[in-house]
């Protein structure tokens, strides 16, 4: 116990962390002070070797790690929990969706996932002159930044070429906020040239949205479809995901003998250890939480059969490395032929054996397989799958290097290309860039160009003026709290928790 | 037959700095000038195979072979100490393409693109294998629209730039100088030619972009600024004019101490030429 008050005591004196975020971390601290689901002996070591991870989420999963609300039913129906009639105007639809958010939980405590807004407002934008609608919308684009300051939080458009699409990406492309993020849904049969060229170029000028491929994500959801939360996933609509646990890939190499004992029994055992754990924890969601009597469920805004389990997998790149090494093989995995088709290899293994074990309590009963893109803090392992940062090779040899991956993960694979800045004047040369990456099998594609202000570090963005400024003065308007002198390297300013945090990348305290 | 091959010291997959839109770049070794302002002198020769380079490749990469010297791009490190040591400015780390070889490149690389571009050294040195290249894309059911684009110094006469042109869509064209004594000094040749194939790649049509290097003192002089604008302007002031920088990168020999071209001063100039009448006059977007 006096360990505990010890711990609560560092993070209530925390100078580093606004009072919200004290708040946050002292939850967090308390739910980890209870015991944690019951695992068998085999599956608590592995969790406590960090093989298989699950996400630092907290010992008692109280609610689901991503809800992916059908925001449309507040606005249609309203809400007799909330006390809250059918939205009739724009201003009303907007209003309603900004008290939703507050009610919807994640992993963060906040909305990752903030609707398919073109889906959602343009009932309501009729009567709506095109001046009003963009004053209308940069306010809300202000209010979510401002109060609900997570890089994760997301929101989709697209993908028909709409006023309120183009809007949003035009007003995004002008504040250049960190929050929200945004996917763009691209359909070549659907989506105009106009509008994927605003996308683009809204790339080259804040390095966002994300774009994601709708052809290869639509067919694996139903009639309610699907939407883009947080750092890169496709998950369900009216639903969402219960649970995100992942295996470290090297980890398993480094317990191989060689390729063949990979393959034949220490992937196969950590993948089997990996599913008890994520079992383990929906147990305790579904059956001991009440998280499912919410009224979220009772008015409909999801449904409990709606949930996936997220299978996810990091360091790729470290486990190929290490596996050519015990084959005396010198390929880099992302430069060699050999140790990208053993990469590949890698993921159809998984996805087979994610396909291949029924789970309960999940959405059509198979468990997602989720190319996760990383912790602040992963020891040297790359996201997911891709190419160690800073050894990647150009854009083409990139996006052919990895797309024969992309099939195998349907719950989201995040890459990020990083282009230099020569491509601002040349739109036409990203648009063919998005498009060859898409016939090539790519689900999704981010970029970063390099000269930008806004980038992503793992998956969330970051402004780089704001770090600079802390370096200067010690305080901005992104982190009222003041910071020491010692900030001065862009690690330790991350570390120290602006106002806009990506807190599913931080999720414990670590002092 | 004896089909061309051609000598080439790198190839781009992905550049978007070669023309419009995504372009993968053939760059061809040799060159017809030999500025000392280029950041690729190592390219302007070609290899005479003395042999003067492989005592200093600590890898291997380099032998030589009944007189012949090779290149083993597998186990190459990059360090570039062959290109230092080099006394003709020539590179041994080139590699021989044949049209079918480009072509099959092409094919693997084809969802990425909107086209070609051979620049150099200067390409149009190798201009029997740039026609066969240009005229076997055009014929080829899959790879037709890409668009085939030559970077040039200008220098290929007139007669030659007729071979070439009707399986070319476009040019990029540098001009170095507009004062004839200066256009010597700064490249070892006059203009003439140089500003003659800037009018007859634009009378065809096929010009799609003239390039400036600025140089401080010598090339953004007040003299040169206006004659640059009187004749971009006396072709066509929407022409794409795109104005670059000296630095030193890549630099080698008496250039090195040469001022480099600041930013404020090449947007200056730039607006100059605005104000001038031309309409489309790009800066660089990076100064390294
Ligand atoms: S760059 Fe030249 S010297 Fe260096 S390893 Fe390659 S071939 Fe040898
Ligand atoms: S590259 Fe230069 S040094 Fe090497 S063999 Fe050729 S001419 Fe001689």
């Amino acid at each position: 116990m006096m360990e505990l008050t010890k711990r609560f005591k560092g993070i209530a004196e925390d100078p580093g962390l606004s009072f919200a975020q004290k708040a946050r971390y002292l939850s967090l601290e308390a739910e980890n002070s209870l015991p944690y689901p019951e695992l068998d002996e085999e599956t608590a070591k592995a969790l406590e070797e960090r093989v298989i991870c699950d996400m630092y989420e907290g010992h008692a999963p109280f609610k689901p790690r991503y809800v992916m609300p059908d925001y449309s039913i507040v606005l249609e129906k309203g809400s007799t929990y909330l006390e809250l009639d059918p939205a009739t105007t724009l201003d009303e639809a907007i209003n309603s969706l900004t008290i939703a958010y507050h009610h919807v939980p994640s992993v963060t405590n906040m909305p990752v996932f903030i609707g398919r807004l073109d889906d959602l407002l343009l009932p309501y934008c009729d009567d709506v002159s095109d001046e009003d609608l963009y004053k209308k919308l940069e306010l809300f684009w202000r209010y979510l930044d401002r109060v609900l300051p997570d890089a994760f939080m997301h929101a989709n458009v697209g993908p028909t070429d709409n006023r309120v699409a183009r809007t949003i990406m035009r007003i995004d492309a002008e504040l250049k906020q960190i929050a929200p993020n945004v996917t763009f849904i691209w359909d070549p049969e659907v989506s105009s040239d106009e509008i994927f060229s605003q996308a683009c170029q809204s790339i080259i000028e804040c390095s966002k949205p994300h774009i994601a491929n709708n052809p290869l994500n639509q067919p694996l959801f139903d009639e309610y479809g699907y939407g883009i939360a947080s750092c890169y996933n496709v998950l369900p609509l009216c639903g969402g995901a219960s649970t995100l646990t992942r295996i470290n890939l090297r980890e398993v190499a480094r317990r191989s003998k060689d390729t063949a004992d990979f393959f034949e029994n220490t992937l196969p055992k950590y993948i089997d250890l990996n599913f008890r754990l994520t079992e383990a924890r929906i147990d305790h969601l579904f059956n001991k939480s009440g998280f499912f009597e919410s009224f979220l469920v009772k008015e409909g805004w999801i449904r409990k059969d709606r949930f996936a389990a997220m299978y996810g997998i990091f360091a790729m790149a470290q486990c190929v490395d290490e596996l050519q090494a015990k084959e005396g093989r010198t390929g880099k995995y992302g430069h060699d032929e050999t140790a990208n088709k053993l990469g590949h290899r890698i993921s159809k293994a998984l996805y087979d054996a994610v396909e291949a074990r029924p789970i309960e309590n999940v959405w059509r009963g198979k468990a997602m397989l989720h190319s996760q893109a990383g912790l602040s803090d992963d020891d040297g392992c790359t996201p997911g799958v891709r190419i160690p940062y800073g050894s990647e090779p150009d854009p083409v040899s990139h996006v052919q290097a990895l797309a024969e991956h992309h099939a195998f993960y349907p719950s989201g694979v995040s890459e990020i290309l990083t282009l230099d800045e020569t491509v601002e004047n040349n739109l036409a040369a990203l648009k063919q860039l998005v498009k060859g990456a898409f016939s090539q099998g790519f689900r999704e594609f981010s970029a970063n160009i390099s000269n930008n202000d806004l980038v992503r570090i793992t998956g969330y963005m970051v402004r780089l003026s704001d770090i600079a400024k802390f370096k200067e003065c010690g305080g901005s308007r992104t982190n009222t709290t003041v910071l020491g002198a010692e900030a001065a390297d862009k690690g330790k300013i991350l570390e120290r928790a602006p106002r806009v945090m990506s807190h599913e990348l931080a999720p414990r305290y670590s002092q | 037959m004896n089909l061309p091959l051609a000598t080439v010291s790198k190839v781009l997959k992905f550049s978007c700095v070669d023309g419009p839109g995504s372009r993968l770049v053939l760059f061809l070794q040799g060159c017809n000038f030999a500025c000392p302002s280029c950041h690729n002198p190592h390219t302007m020769k070609l290899c005479n195979d003395c042999g003067d380079c492989l005592p200093v490749c600590s890898t291997g990469a380099l032998t030589i072979v009944q007189g012949k010297v090779l290149y083993d791009p597998s186990i190459c490190e990059h360090c570039d100490k062959c290109l230092d040591i080099c006394p003709i400015n020539a590179n041994p780390k080139v590699t021989q393409y044949s049209v079918d070889n480009v072509l099959a490149l092409l094919d693997q690389n084809k969802p990425f693109l909107n086209g070609i571009t051979v620049s150099g050294g200067e390409a149009t040195m190798q201009l029997k294998f740039i026609i066969a290249l240009f005229t076997a894309i055009k014929a080829n059911d899959k790879l037709k629209d890409l668009t085939c684009f030559i970077d040039s110094n200008g220098y290929l006469p007139e007669a030659a730039w007729k071979t070439v042109l009707p399986v070319t869509d476009g040019v990029m064209l540098d001009i170095k100088a507009f004062e004839g004594d200066l256009h010597s000094q700064l490249t070892t040749r006059s203009n003439e030619r140089v500003l003659s194939s800037a009018r007859l790649l634009f009378e065809a049509g096929k010009l799609h972009e003239l390039r400036y290097l600025l140089i401080p003192e010598r090339t953004d002089t007040a003299k040169e600024i206006a004659e640059l604008s009187r004749f971009v302007g006396a072709l066509d002031s929407n022409l794409p004019l795109r104005l670059n920088a000296f630095q030193h990168h890549g630099v080698q020999g008496e250039a090195r101490n040469w001022p480099t071209m600041k930013q404020p001063d090449v947007e200056r100039i730039a607006q100059d030429l605005r104000a001038a009448g031309l309409s489309n006059v790009v800066t660089p977007a990076v100064y390294i």
